[in-house]
């Protein structure tokens, strides 16, 4: 029953106000092999951060106390931790509403606790430590295996996931990468999902990377296809 | 072009005439008080005409009569012996005659009366000058033919062509009198021209049409400016209802006065206000629905993940229980499902009830999205044996659809084939054209009985209740299915006959917002009829 491998596999920090729900969680995560620690409260939630040092967020939307979009800001704003959110409502604007305050991945209640493990597992693979890589992409150089971005040897901060979609896209420059193909390769989806996704952090990539976010010359739209690394 | 200009001329004018309602009413006074005025006018004219006429006729009867007699008077004074003929007539002619250019009239004495008195152009006749002698008419003349009474009747007038008089109107009176010298009958005729007369009939006529065209654009404006105080409240009022119909429900007419007007002003605001409160009401019901959904969703799904993860922990772990106990966690599993799938079409279809469900519309090859489909639905038909063949006439078949939606109807449609086959096939048959696209699943099962296809769309319908539900359908698929293809405008139909199998065409429109008016493909299946073997593949 326990996990074979066992082993540390990373801290889970879970934010959500039913505590049922919560300590489920906490039993299938531990048994999955991570370290969690439950918050209730969402004003709670930053000193719970602060103090645990998660590698993984779980956020609800609703919660007593302090909204969890506000909870996403602040995290965001200080750290590049990978954010996944709990959410009931899987066809609202919350959910593009999360994802733009700087959530990476959500689920819609009710998950299956495989597929929650996968989305964790997902924004965990890369923190694992991979061969040393030098990219380029447009006037930027990457670092993959230091996770660094530079440009004229000033440094751009990404947030891991955004840093794993430029990769992604700058490994095959030639390639045109559709929205599910990036859903399985950087979110680590095997049926398509929500496209969504794609789009809201190809903008927030964009605003962070690009000389014109309005006309973006490094992460280029193809219409009706997707996206492709733009020309150096 | 001018004709052209004409008949669009033409055209607008009929266009006002639809739709104004005061042109419609100037336009009809006006032809209207024509008409009358007319009338009027005529009556009158011919009143004038008579009392003028009569008035002249009585004048000139009575100095011809005075003539005559003055004329008698100077023959019977002269000795009948004196004189010859000629001198006697000339003496009796003259002073008429003089008289005659002095007062304005003419003289024709004819005779004696003889052989042939009828035509007064021959010789003998003698005249004022410049008179011609037919300005006397035969009837006048003829009347002396049988009696010596005095008459008169009327005339035209006529003049030698180097007179400077014009032709006219005019009354002639005829007497007769006896020469003493031959004791001969002459006729004596005066002709009164009727000019002044007609001078003054012009004159009046020429009045009587000017005040005719001043009353008649008086009355034109009359009208116009009457009906204009009652159009314009009833044109702004249009003008608010047409802004209430589009949504702005703060529109509201201005009351002015008592009048109908003022009362048909407060009644229709009594009426706008009574309809944006029901709007409002229903916008507020409609939003408590969609919160409710909201606040259900959340509510249920949280503790349903709680149970969610302790039935997959249980479920895991079901190895090292004794075998009841693992049953009942495999139950606990199965049934989970179940209640996971029903809460989501719960929510959906509550969804289309409060209005809430949007259309992500984008181009989508149907083709591609029915192997998806069937591939994702191979598990269940290899679990029944069944196969499932795809038909596509046409490539692409492309369509403007929310691909999820869609493809969740596929999804039902496939499943329920397959669950309903009987081991028989299934086939989906694809087809497009330039105006709808269609997929039509057939399959030879079971069938269904007549006037069941109305009621598969029906909200936990099921065809029947006794037998084994298998595969843990909720029995809303079919009614999500059809909210979702009302939502493309498009059409989804069923066919059946027992033991026949069934038929479900989808049909959507090339273009979102399409209307649909036939399907490329029939909705009753080309080999209904045939054994159900026989089909099969």
């Amino acid at each position: 029953m326990v996990h074979g491998d066992g082993g540390f596999r990373g801290r889970v920090l879970v934010v959500d106000d039913d505590a049922s729900l919560a300590e489920m969680l906490g039993i299938v995560l531990r048994q999955e092999g991570f370290d969690s620690r439950l918050c209730t409260r969402g004003d709670r939630a930053m000193a719970e951060f602060h103090d645990y040092r998660p590698d993984v967020v779980l956020l609800d939307l609703m919660l007593p106390g302090r909204d969890g979009i506000d909870v996403c800001k602040e995290i965001r704003g200080e750290s590049g931790v990978p954010i996944v959110m709990l959410t009931a409502k899987g066809d609202t604007i919350d959910v593009v509403v999360g994802l733009e305050s700087g959530a990476d991945d959500y689920v819609v209640k009710p998950f299956k606790p495989k597929e929650l493990i996968a989305r964790i597992r997902a924004r965990l693979r890369s923190l694992d430590a991979p061969a040393a890589e030098n990219l380029h992409i447009g006037d930027l150089d990457i670092d993959v295996s230091g996770h660094a971005v530079t440009r004229d040897g000033e440094g751009i901060n990404l947030t891991p996931l955004e840093f794993d979609l430029l990769v992604c896209l700058a490994r095959k420059p030639w390639q045109v990468f559709t929205r599910e193909v990036l859903l399985e390769q950087v979110w680590g989806y095997r049926h398509a999902a929500d496209t969504r996704l794609v789009n809201v952090h190809v903008q927030r990539l964009r605003s962070k990377i690009e000389h014109d976010p309005e006309n973006p010359e490094i992460v280029v739209t193809v219409r009706g296809v997707g996206y492709k690394a733009g020309f150096s | 072009m001018p004709a052209r200009e004409l008949s669009s001329a033409l055209a607008q004018g009929l266009t006002l005439w639809r739709r104004s309602i005061q042109a419609r009413i100037v336009v009809t006074t006006v032809v209207l008080s024509a008409v009358v005025v007319s009338a009027v006018g005529w009556f009158l004219l011919r009143d004038t005409q008579e009392s003028l006429v009569d008035e002249r006729v009585e004048a000139v009867v009575a100095e011809a009569r005075n003539e005559t007699a003055d004329a008698e008077e100077r023959l019977a004074a002269v000795p009948g012996t004196d004189y010859d003929t000629a001198q006697q007539l000339g003496l009796l002619l003259e002073p008429i005659i003089e008289r005659g250019e002095s007062r304005g009239y003419g003289v024709v004495l004819a005779g004696p009366v003889g052989d042939d008195t009828t035509d007064l152009s021959t010789g003998g006749t003698r005249t004022s000058p410049f008179l011609d002698t037919a300005s006397v008419p035969a009837s006048l003349v003829g009347h002396f033919e049988g009696s010596g009474e005095m008459a008169w009747t009327f005339t035209r007038v006529r003049w030698h062509e180097d007179a400077a008089l014009a032709d006219g109107p005019g009354v002639v009176v005829g007497a007769r009198l006896q020469l003493p010298a031959d004791r001969d009958l002459y006729t004596l005729y005066y002709v009164f021209p009727l000019d002044q007369e007609q001078a003054t009939l012009g004159l009046v006529s020429r009045s009587l049409l000017a005040a005719g065209v001043v009353l008649m654009f008086l009355l034109a404006l009359l009208t116009w400016v009457v009906t204009r105080r009652v159009v314009t409240p009833i044109r702004l009022a249009r003008r608010v209802a047409e802004r209430l119909a589009a949504g702005q429900l703060e529109e509201r007419l201005r009351v002015r006065g008592e009048d109908d007007l003022a009362r048909l002003a407060t009644s229709f605001n009594q009426m706008a206000a009574n309809l944006q409160r029901q709007i409002r009401q229903l916008e507020e019901l409609s939003r408590v629905q969609r919160r409710f959904t909201s606040d259900v969703s959340h509510e249920l799904r949280t503790p349903l993940t709680t149970v969610r993860m302790a039935g997959d922990l249980l479920f895991d772990a079901r190895d090292d229980f004794d075998p009841t106990t693992a049953r009942a966690a495999e139950l606990l599993q199965r049934e989970l499902d179940r209640f996971e799938g029903l809460l989501g079409e719960l929510l959906e279809i509550s969804r289309y009830d409060a209005g809430a469900a949007i259309l992500e519309a984008e181009d989508v090859n149907l083709i591609d999205l029915v192997h998806r489909v069937v591939d994702a639905t191979a598990p269940l038909a290899e679990q029944r044996t069944t196969e499932v063949r795809i038909e596509a006439r046409t490539s692409p078949v492309m369509a403007e659809c929310d691909s999820r939606r869609v493809e969740r109807i596929v999804r039902n449609l496939v499943g329920n084939a397959i669950d309903h086959a009987e081991t028989r096939g299934v086939v989906v048959h694809v087809a497009g054209d330039d105006h709808a696209a269609a997929i039509a699943v057939r399959d030879y099962g079971v069938g269904l009985a007549a006037g069941e296809t109305a009621l598969v769309f029906n909200r936990f319908w099921r065809a029947d209740p006794a037998r084994a539900r298998t595969t843990g359908g909720t029995g809303l698929g079919l009614s999500i299915a059809l909210e979702d293809t009302h939502l493309h405008g498009g059409w989804l139909q069923a066919w059946g006959r027992p033991r026949q199998g069934t038929q479900f065409r989808l049909t959507l429109p090339r273009r979102a917002g399409g209307v649909l008016r036939r399907s490329p493909l029939p909705l009753v299946p080309t080999d209904a009829g045939k054994p159900a073997e026989g089909a099969a593949s």
